[in-house]
């Protein structure tokens, strides 16, 4: 194997073009025809000088819905005392209609680094793949794993060179590196924060109502997972576009877990339910 | 969005051998925020006679409190009860009436002829009314329904098959639409009474 590129550590020098489709350092076919000197694959935007303002031109008055699933969504992510929780639900949605009930918004980018999805799934899916396989090429060069805050800037730094022609994500780039557990939200527009506890999609609004009435740092590892897991069942409860399974991954120092999967409006709401009616019926007697 | 979508919800009713059903979901929402699961849109008119109304609640409340008001004086000047059939002329000239700024609900009317034979009638808004012998469907996932009816119906069932056909096409219907279903009710009509049934269902 030709090993040469691991001598030349930031070289977009590394793409071959053989025939029309263009390759990686490894030989793969990126699906494209161009790369950006970072790196990313370079899809083909409308000709002319604006691409971005002939889209929105071009699409004015059409259904927003029309070609997207997974509008709505809830997923969360919060750091505490034991690492990182991530919870989310897995309906996809086109408009009012439910494509599926079981999709997979956690992203396994690598044995350290989970992505999740809200917005377009295609847009979340190929970008957040991408990003694997550019966590990938680092590693490969720079002999040690990429951090979580330069992954989530590669993908940030992606979103926003194709800022305003459609692109659809909100997701939150997490895992654990060098400095200890990390957590970044990523969107469209282009914006990338550090924080603690993030939510996002349209049952958002739900889980945080959960998640800070319950989160505390030094929450012990198995409250933190039950308290994104209510965060999700109280969203996909509420939240009409939100449902399915719930999905738990728990990211710890030696990589992520992937905790549960379970059915939220059959089986956790009976569950639930019959908690609640005991805690009730043993407050009847006392 | 329509305005016949804004609060979600659907009605569908199934004929059997001298019985229909008539089933419900229970969800009233402000698009997609769920604020209810224990909303009424199946009403009893009298024991052989179901209304299933879908659409916006505001109206479906106005137009259940108008039907009683006209079955009671009914009843009262004719001394008898309405038939299924006069009842649905009554719904559809009702609906039609305010052609011009319409309710906006689309009605479902299940009951038992004089002779016990099933009727089934569907309507849109304006009152345009469709007779039908098997099923009929209404509300935000007619198209499901009639995919799960067309799939599951099958003639001249008994009470307790056509409880258990009309359950599982509502169930596997509600499953495919974001703003029905958390909780659903079956009534079963038969010339002996009438039963009503929760069914246990996807509460997201």
């Amino acid at each position: 194997m030709e090993l040469g590129f691991l001598d030349r550590p930031h070289g977009a020098g590394g793409v071959r073009v053989t025939g029309a489709a263009l390759v990686d350092e490894l030989g793969y076919s990126l699906g494209c025809d161009r790369m950006h000197p970072t790196g990313a694959p370079v899809l083909t935007a409308p000709p002319g000088d604006a691409p971005a303002s002939f889209l929105t031109e071009a699409f004015r008055g059409q259904d927003d819905h029309a070609l997207k699933f997974l509008h709505g969504t809830t997923t969360l992510a919060f750091v505490f005392q034991g690492g990182v929780v991530v919870a989310v639900d897995s309906r996809a949605s086109m408009g009012q209609y439910i494509g599926s009930g079981s999709v997979r918004k956690i992203i396994e980018i690598n044995p350290y680094l989970l992505g999740t999805m809200a917005g377009g799934a295609a847009d979340c899916s190929f970008w957040e793949r991408d990003l694997g396989r550019r966590c990938r090429l680092y590693e490969l060069r720079n002999k040690e794993r990429i951090s979580v805050a330069a992954a989530s800037k590669l993908l940030a730094n992606t979103v926003y060179g194709y800022k305003g022609m459609g692109l659809s994500m909100g997701t939150m780039i997490t895992g654990w590196d060098k400095t200890g557990p990390n957590l970044f939200y990523v969107d469209n527009d282009g914006t990338r924060l550090k924080g603690h506890k993030f939510s996002v999609g349209s049952g958002s609004t739900y889980a945080y109502g959960v998640l800070d009435q319950g989160y505390h740092w030094d929450l012990t590892v198995e409250d933190a997972l039950e308290l994104g897991r209510r965060s999700i069942f109280h969203a996909t409860h509420r939240d009409a576009a939100s449902g399915g399974f719930i999905n738990v991954y728990h990211v710890k120092e030696d990589g992520w877990v992937n905790i549960s999967h379970e059915d939220s409006g059959m089986t956790k709401y009976y569950e639930y339910k019959a908690q609640s009616a005991a805690v009730d019926s043993t407050a009847m007697e006392s | 969005m329509s305005i016949l979508e804004y609060n979600g919800g659907c009605v569908v009713a199934m004929a059997g051998k001298e019985c229909v059903a008539i089933a419900a979901d229970r969800r009233l929402g402000i698009q997609l925020q769920t604020l209810a699961c224990d909303a009424n849109r199946v009403f009893r008119m009298h024991d052989k006679l179901f209304l299933g109304l879908t659409g916006l609640m505001t109206d479906i409340t106005s137009l259940h409190n108008s039907f009683d008001f006209k079955l009671n004086m009914y009843s009262m000047r004719e001394g008898r009860l309405m038939s299924p059939q006069t009842f649905s002329s009554l719904v559809a000239s009702t609906l039609y009436e305010k052609r011009f700024g319409p309710y906006f609900s689309e009605p479902v009317i299940a009951g038992l002829n004089k002779d016990n034979t099933p009727f089934l009638c569907a309507m849109d808004l304006l009152g345009a009314a469709a007779y039908a012998d098997d099923f009929v469907v209404s509300g935000t996932c007619a198209e499901s329904l009639f995919g799960t009816c067309e799939t599951f119906y099958r003639p001249d069932l008994g009470p307790d098959d056509l409880f258990e056909t009309i359950s599982q096409a509502m169930l596997s219907a509600l499953d495919r639409d974001c703003i029905s279903g958390w909780g659903v009710t079956v009534h079963i009509i038969t010339p002996e009474g009438v039963t009503a049934k929760s069914l246990k269902a996807r509460m997201d």
